[in-house]
């Protein structure tokens, strides 16, 4: 008997609890609701310009995974990282090092990819580093969204970049260039390899400008 | 010569007089310009001339502004300013200022809305709506922000801006946040202003509509926004569209109780 009021009163409670929760959804969207909303509302709020097309608003793993105010759980970003490294190309022939100077004009260089640039090509494209990070002590007009890369060969005991000791910052330097994702999930550094932004040559240059001993970023 | 490209040579004069080695934000330049100008922001044209286009009958019913509900009433133009995007139920939209304005002159003036919100910047229609918004802004010069958060919509606005804050996307995974996410940071020598929060009086949400020096521009919330996701390497936002709205409600509910300086001045 006693037992039967009590699942009589659950009943009643999951009635009420049931009711209550969809007067709740009518009168307030859930957070999910709320996601689905605002990924209607900017596919509805955008037209192609130019080369700078809709399809840009597609979202991959990494950028779906980073788009909220708190960043993604461990497993969900260690997920991004992997892809991120695996997608990275290494450079033909193993050849990593270009012109230091080619390197600065690039870096200075904020130019491409939006609406109002005529080409997506890399050979269009600036690689923005400037903008951000402060490199050659002579510049001083410089961003502070990434860390300093001055003397940045040079902390890192670069004396020989074709030294076998150089090889892992000179690997990992790369891959950060290439897929910047695959060592930090959400970091905010475009991913100039793997979103064709810049070319393999272009990307020696700037590798030069980080890491040749004769780079003014080293001197 | 360009119009007002004396003003770029004095912007860079006073940057470089106070800027010898020591690296320095461009704010120091700009606060030092704005001081050499005094009281002769460029917007002040606009202003005027935004003020007599309100009271100017215009468009097929040749009617004027004068009876348009900015939020506090028809005609109000006091304050209201600062209490946008807002919740209208006329409409049953939230609007911000532009979108609001293209309401008004369709159905006093009998204007195209759809026609103007396609029009290109400071073309046509557009460039009344910019000397508007320069205008109405000025009317609630030195009031704080008090953006409505009463309506459900107005609530929900709010939550699709956050979101819409924070999308990333595109061929640089930029996100409004990349940015404006954090505080005390640059881009090159331009301070960012971290608009997940209140950034201060006059700072970000409550500094536009602007006069752009460089460009010798009025520029609206409607076009900062523009420029914005053109650097952000997104696809073109459309005029008055609800994520643009839902920016307004999410920066303007941030910086809630900042004060407005608008139409200010920008390098």
């Amino acid at each position: 008997m006693q037992r039967k009021h009590t699942l009589f009163a659950l009943a009643a409670l999951a009635a009420v609890a049931t009711t209550g929760l969809v007067t709740g959804c009518a009168s307030r969207p859930t957070p999910a609701d709320l996601d689905a909303q605002a990924l209607a509302m900017i596919k509805a709020s955008f037209r192609d310009q130019g080369i700078a097309k809709v399809d840009r608003l597609n979202q991959d793993l990494g950028q779906a995974a980073c788009s909220a105010d708190k960043p993604p759980s461990d497993d969900v970003a260690l997920r991004v990282e992997a892809e991120a490294l695996a997608s990275i190309r290494w450079p033909a022939g193993g050849q990593y090092i270009g012109d230091w100077r080619e390197g600065e004009k690039l870096a200075q260089n904020g130019r491409g990819m939006t609406w109002t640039d005529s080409s997506a090509a890399p050979s269009a494209n600036g690689a923005q580093c400037y903008n951000c990070h402060q490199i050659g002590k002579q510049e001083i007009s410089f961003g502070t969204i990434g860390p300093s890369l001055y003397n940045y060969g040079k902390m890192r005991g670069v004396k020989d970049v074709a030294d076998p000791d150089s090889a892992p910052i000179v690997q990992y330097t790369w891959g950060k260039l290439w897929n910047s994702k695959a060592y930090a999930a959400c970091s905010n550094m475009p991913r100039f390899g793997h979103a064709r932004l810049l070319d393999e040559q272009q990307l020696r240059h700037l590798m030069a400008l980080l890491l040749d001993p004769k780079s003014p970023v080293n001197q | 010569m360009k119009p007002f490209s004396w003003i770029v040579t004095a912007l860079a004069l006073a940057v470089s007089v106070g800027a010898p080695a020591q690296q320095k934000s461009a704010a120091d330049g700009i606060a030092e310009y704005r001081r050499m100008l005094e009281d002769g922001n460029p917007a002040e044209l606009f202003e005027a001339k935004g003020e007599d286009l309100w009271k100017t009958a215009r468009g097929p019913k040749k009617a004027t502004l004068q009876r348009c509900d900015l939020g506090l009433g028809p005609g109000v133009v006091k304050g209201a300013w600062v209490q946008m995007p807002r919740w209208f139920a006329d409409t049953q939209r939230v609007q911000d200022l532009e979108s609001r304005l293209l309401t008004c002159m369709e159905t006093l003036q009998g204007f195209d809305a759809a026609e103007i919100a396609k029009t290109g910047f400071d073309k046509g229609e557009q460039a009344t709506l910019a000397a508007l918004a320069a205008w109405i802004s000025a009317e609630s010069r030195g009031q704080k922000l008090a953006l409505p958060q009463a309506h459900a919509e107005e609530k929900r606005f709010f939550e699709l801006g956050k979101r819409a804050f924070f999308f990333r996307g595109g061929p640089m995974d930029f996100s409004c946040a990349s940015c404006h996410g954090e505080a005390g940071k640059r881009i090159r020598l331009q301070d960012l202003p971290d608009l997940t929060k209140n950034p201060g009086d006059g700072i970000g949400f409550a500094a536009w509509p602007a006069y752009r020096v460089s460009s010798g521009e009025m520029w609206s919330m409607q076009r900062r926004l523009n420029d914005c996701y053109r650097q952000q390497r997104f696809p073109y936002p459309g005029f008055a569209s609800d994520v643009t709205i839902a920016l307004g409600v999410y920066m303007g509910v941030n910086a809630q109780g900042a004060k407005s300086i608008a139409p200010a001045l920008k390098r």
